[in-house]
């Protein structure tokens, strides 16, 4: 799996993971007894497979903690140099690297060039950034598919970062009209007259909102809403959100997350752990206010995922140049969907949209699938899609199906934890859930893994990742 | 007919015989068992009152048991029941929440008001209000007395002197309601059924947090707000602000509207002379108001907007899914603009570019202007524009199910372009002209297809004036006009039907007004005085400003065509006036001189001297016996009602209704008198024949009244309404 990291600081902690997938392997092949499957494996004659050979990320830390002083270009690098070590892959191997951000630090604006560069990949690589709102890294991992799918790439790096310390804030547009047209006026006097047409007013920024554009509503309102539609109580939801804090705690403190690298921040100490992770007791978290709705809402900030900066990167290979490099894959990457539907009042069911869609596709059901990872914007949205899926008149009224795709059973489901937990740097998230998959069916012995993920827009995704044979 | 939940009475209000709920008789008999027995009910600590029905909370006392009163003194005593019911309901010993979703007016509104709280959906439906006005009466049971001490002084009356509507964040602004909720999309249940649910999910937690003294319904105030209390407080500052509503009012009503000043005399009691003088004051003046002949013309208007909102034509065979406008000028922007505002994709066609840009920007300025006042967003906005197609040539007219020609109005010019487009369209398209003079038929000569012709003749500016007058030959078949006002209804018009005949109903009514307007000129009656005269009638805009609205070339035109037709009855003033008015390029405000001078910026009008220099040349000499101000002014309507009868003798208008609404609704006729065939009832008709007849003498024959007129004088139990 792993041509052994020669890096130096690293190299004790690496060990130490390889050998819990190793233990982890062992255990669910000797234990698991597994339901036969509608189809035996995804792949297709005539239809290159694509292989996913590893996944890293940064820890995921709250915004304004330790990264504070950074520039996203520098999380990216931390990813990308973070693959290059774990991996052990030649820098001139990578044919093409794509990676996903949201909020764009406009100096930085092709951030996967200016990273690339500093991470020591071969200037002989090109780069480009892509953007999709939370699901912008899977749209990075399947941009690389589809070159390696078309023949024209081999090796392809995704992945995804996002840096919520720092965010552009700018003038307002009344200001800038005038510090532009200062730039052209070619007299004094004409320099001075647009200065004394300052006001104080025109001095006050324009923050940046998560916010959708077309709606003005933020994403938590929406998420609030959501919830209320679907009848999820305020309890439900902070169950659910003390579920994935613990969930996560176990598996940090058992070395499941083995995704995670180290990094030596500048000026600062080596982080190797995520920091958001807190699990708290239902009496504290039923203290808590509500944060968009007020005061009757039922979303908080201890049942919502929190601003957090973190990067990821995965090695996407085709099957072929990966053994012929000496790798062993850990899954094939196969079956994905995009969807999209009201940015109103459906702006987080992406998942319910894409689940039935992106099965039918593979021909599977919702019982083929052995591990779950979908991502936790809100326990309330969560909770809504699970009861959308669970719904025969919902699938039937607004999906135009005949039938429900079903609910995840839980204990597939989000088992390591989950972006609520975890953290959600909007443009990383996707990369983590997919490289999740892949580490929870190799230790939980699974044969086939679902991501799915709703992003702003009204937006989704949803991909079926196929264990590679051990 | 309530349930109880945790310690909370719910009362879920559903009239099961009608679309909305009204304070009927019925339901405020209903609401007072019921919240006895609540009351009587030891185990309920408090009340959340919800409707049941999607759009509607209460929409208003019942309008027919008002009118079913035959004195003020029985209507007097019905205020006063409403009034002892929301004071035991404001005086209740348990907290009673109003739980609002949809429109929550008139009665609806005073009945959330004598609630302890009151939570609002957000919901583009939920308005709140007191239209009491515009029927001519006033919130009759408490609301003028509970409005002032909520909203303050200067909100009340903005509230029930205009009848505007409130949006649920102004109403939370202004302390007319203590919370809002969101309305919800799709869940388990459809969105209207789950946002009710909702709603009265968080109403009773609310009333258990208002029973357990957790929820305080007093609001902090601000320091603007205490400001504002404290000069309210202060004697002289109400009498000022009494006084300047009054002469506003006076200003803006010229005295001929009488409810306006009752609310006036209501609140100003309430707060100087104490709550049972109000509360007397207000049954008092509503019952005297409900009398009033301006009163019944204003509630025949409502019934008769309620009947020209509905197609009696039946469903037609095919929607209109595509439509196509001929002439990007002010009417075709305006046919365009909403028809895409409701959803309709519609193809913009001029001749020339800069005729066709400068539709598309009169479009988009339309729905921008909207984007505003935040009754659209911008994306709503964008995506209704991206449903106009402007373009030069006949694209896509294969696909069109109507085309309506706005071009220049002459008949050759229609000829052409009937079959220009005749040659483009699929069989089943309809084809639609809007013109304000030409008759139908003669238009229709030149169709292969007569029997798909029809006339839609809009009002300027489109998007504002409410009526569109259908027109319909007898070759134009049932299913034309049916799609025609279904058309029009989804446009949001009030539509009338009539027959065809040059200047149809509504510009036949006002060309002999115009000429009568343009005899008072020529013997001396300044545009100023003229259009103080006919604004001192009630009609919302003066004569001579009208003429300049419409355009002194239209006019010109009309009155020429329509004198040729029907000879020296529309005579009167000399059409050479209007021509050479034209002429010297006043044309009226398009083109910034007509009967006055449209400056940029100068807030006054003034009068157009070269329009002056005109008018003396040609001078007539004013009969004194016939020129007094009252003369002048029924010389004008005399001329208007007496054609508008003529045109339901003829059969050009199937009934009176259709005319009131018409001439209110197109034409500016005076609203308190409620449109010309009422105004007879109500003046009678002997009276106006009598006056009629002195003009006829002094003029000849423009003063003849027609026979159906006569009848009703003769016979002085015919009426037009019963």
């Amino acid at each position: 799996m792993i041509r052994a990291s020669k890096k130096e600081k690293c190299t004790f902690h690496f060990h130490n993971t390889t050998v819990n997938i190793f233990v982890g392997l062992f255990l669910s092949v000797v234990f698991s007894n597994h339901t036969a499957k509608s189809k035996k494996t995804l792949a297709k004659p005539g239809v290159k497979n694509i292989v996913l050979v590893d996944g890293v990320r940064t820890p995921f830390l709250q915004s304004g903690t330790i990264y504070a002083d950074l520039m996203p270009h520098d999380l990216a690098r931390a990813a990308l140099q973070g693959l290059l070590n774990r991996t052990g892959l030649p820098k001139d191997a990578v044919d093409y690297i794509v990676y996903g951000t949201v909020i764009q630090e406009v100096k930085t604006s092709n951030v996967a060039r200016e990273a690339a560069l500093g991470a020591g990949f071969s200037d002989k690589t090109p780069a480009h950034t892509v953007t999709m709102a939370c699901i912008s890294s899977n749209q990075a991992m399947t941009t690389a598919v589809g070159l390696i799918a078309a023949g024209q790439c081999d090796a392809v790096v995704a992945g995804g970062v996002e840096f919520m310390s720092d965010v552009p804030i700018r003038h307002s547009r009344r200001m800038r009209k005038t510090m532009l047209s200062l730039n052209k006026a070619k007299t004094l006097g004409a320099r001075l007259s647009l200065l004394g047409s300052i006001r104080l007013a025109h001095l006050a920024p324009e923050l940046p909102a998560v916010a959708e554009f077309s709606t003005a509503e933020t994403m938590g309102h929406s998420a609030d809403r959501l919830a209320a539609a679907f009848g999820v109580s305020r309890l439900e939801q902070d169950e659910f959100a003390l579920r994935s804090h613990t969930l996560a705690k176990k598996a940090q403190d058992s070395g499941l997350l083995s995704d995670v690298i180290s990094f030596k921040v500048p000026g600062k100490d080596i982080v190797s752990k995520d920091n958001g992770i807190r699990p708290s007791t239902m009496e504290q978290m039923a203290k808590l206010k509500p944060a968009f709705i007020k005061p009757h809402g039922t979303v908080t900030a201890a049942n919502s995922s929190f601003l957090t900066d973190g990067a990821s990167a995965v090695l996407i290979m085709s099957e072929e140049k990966a053994l012929a490099m000496g790798y062993k894959p850990k899954a094939y990457l196969r079956d994905f969907v995009y969807v999209s539907q009201d940015p109103k009042d459906q702006l987080l069911l992406g998942p319910t949209y894409a689940t039935p869609k992106v099965l039918e596709k593979s021909g599977l059901t919702l019982n083929d699938i052995d591990v779950f990872e979908f991502h936790e914007a809100f326990a309330g949205q969560i909770m809504a899609n699970l009861k959308a899926m669970e719904s025969d008149w919902f699938a039937q009224t607004y999906m135009g199906r005949k039938t429900k795709v079903g609910a995840p059973p839980m204990e597939k489901f989000n088992s390591w934890g989950g972006s609520l937990s975890l953290g959600h740097p909007f443009a990383a998230t996707g990369c983590r859930l997919v490289t999740t998959v892949a580490h929870r069916l190799q230790k939980e012995g699974g044969q086939y893994g679902l991501v799915a993920a709703c992003a702003a827009g009204g937006q989704g995704h949803a991909m079926v990742i196929e264990a590679y044979p051990q | 007919i309530y349930e109880v939940k945790d310690n909370v009475a719910v009362v879920r209000i559903n009239d099961p015989t009608s679309k909305v709920n009204t304070l009927s008789r019925h339901m405020q008999a209903e609401m007072v068992e019921v919240m006895n027995e609540i009351w009587g009910n030891a185990a309920v600590k408090s009340v959340v009152l919800i409707s049941r029905k999607p759009g509607c909370f209460i929409a208003g006392a019942d309008i027919n048991m008002i009118q079913a009163c035959k004195t003020a003194e029985e209507v007097t005593s019905l205020s006063q029941e409403g009034q002892k019911i929301f004071d035991q309901v404001e005086k209740s010993p348990i907290p009673i929440v109003a739980a609002i979703n949809g429109s929550c007016l008139g009665g609806g509104l005073e009945f959330a008001i004598a609630c302890q709280y009151r939570i609002a959906t957000k919901s583009k439906k939920t308005i709140l209000g007191t239209p009491e006005v515009m029927l001519g009466l006033l919130p009759g049971a408490g609301g003028t007395q509970r409005l002032p001490k909520m909203v303050g002084l200067p909100a009340a009356f903005d509230m029930m002197l205009t009848g505007k509507n409130i949006r649920p964040d102004k109403a939370k602004k202004m302390g007319l309601v203590h919370q809002l909720v969101d309305p919800l999309g799709p869940g388990l249940k459809s969105p209207e059924e789950r946002t009710i649910e909702y709603l009265e999910e968080v109403a009773v937690d609310f009333a258990k947090g208002l029973a357990g003294k957790k929820v305080t319904v007093e609001k902090k105030k601000g320091l603007v707000q205490k400001i504002q209390d404290f000069v309210m407080g202060l004697p002289p500052v109400r009498k000022q602000i009494y006084k300047t509503v009054h002469s506003k009012v006076m200003k803006q009503s010229k005295g001929l509207y009488p409810a306006p000043l009752k609310i006036i005399e209501c609140i100003q009691t309430g707060i100087e002379k104490g709550n049972a003088a109000g509360y007397l004051t207000e049954s008092q003046n509503f019952g005297k108001l409900a009398m009033t002949s301006e009163s019944r013309a204003l509630i025949g208007l409502y019934h008769g907007q309620v009947t020209c909102k509905k197609n009696h034509f039946g469903k037609p065979e095919r929607d209109v899914k595509k439509l196509a406008v001929l002439g990007a000028g002010l009417m075709g922007a305006g046919i365009a603009q909403v028809t895409i505002d409701k959803g309709v994709a519609t193809i913009l066609k001029d001749t020339t570019e800069e005729g066709l840009a400068r539709g598309h920007q009169q479009v988009y300025k339309g729905l921008n202007d909207k984007t505003k006042k935040k009754s659209l967003t911008t994306f709503e906005r964008d995506g209704i524009m991206s449903l106009l197609s402007g373009q030069l040539d006949y694209r896509d007219f294969e696909n069109a199910d109507m085309v309506i020609e706005a071009v220049f109005e002459d008949l050759s010019i229609k000829h052409k372009v009937v079959k220009e487009v005749e040659a483009v369209i699929p069989p089943h398209c309809i084809f639609a002209t809007n013109t304000s003079a030409l008759p139908i038929k003669d238009i229709a000569a030149a169709s292969k297809r007569p029997e798909k012709v029809i006339g839609m003749h809009y009002f300027s500016p489109v998007d504002k004036m409410q009526l569109l007058e259908i027109i319909t030959t007898n070759k134009t078949s049932k299913d034309t006009t049916a799609s025609a006002v279904a058309v029009g209804l989804k446009q949001g018009k009030v539509i009338i039907v009539v027959g065809d005949g040059p200047g149809f109903y509504t510009t036949r009514c006002l060309a002999p007004m115009l000429a009568e307007a343009v005899r008072a000129l020529q013997e001396g009656v300044g545009p100023k005085k003229l259009d103080s005269l006919t604004t001192g009638f009630g009609f919302p805009v003066g004569a001579a400003t009208l003429a300049d609205e419409v355009g002194i070339d239209v006019a010109a035109h009309v009155a020429e065509d329509l004198g040729k037709a029907f000879g020296t009855r529309f005579g009167g003033g000399n059409v050479e006036v209007l021509k050479m008015m034209v002429q010297k390029g006043f044309k009226g405000r398009k083109s910034g001189k007509g009967c006055y001078v449209y400056g940029a910026k100068s807030k006054e009008k003034k009068v157009n001297s070269g329009a002056e220099d005109i008018l003396k040349s040609f001078k007539l000499t004013a009969p004194p016996a016939v020129s007094a101000d009252e003369d002048i002014q029924y010389r004008l309507v005399s001329r208007f009602v007496n054609e508008a009868v003529l045109c339901l003798q003829e059969g050009i208008l199937p009934d009176p209704v259709q005319g009131d609404i018409g001439a209110v609704f197109g034409l500016g006729f005076p609203p308190c008198l409620g449109g010309p065939f009422r105004f007879v009832d109500s003046h009678g008709a002997d009276k106006l024949v009598q006056k009629m007849k002195r003009f006829e003498e002094a003029y000849g024959n423009q003063f003849t009244p027609c026979q159906l007129l006569l009848d009703h004088a003769k016979d002085s139990s015919k009426r037009f309404h019963k």
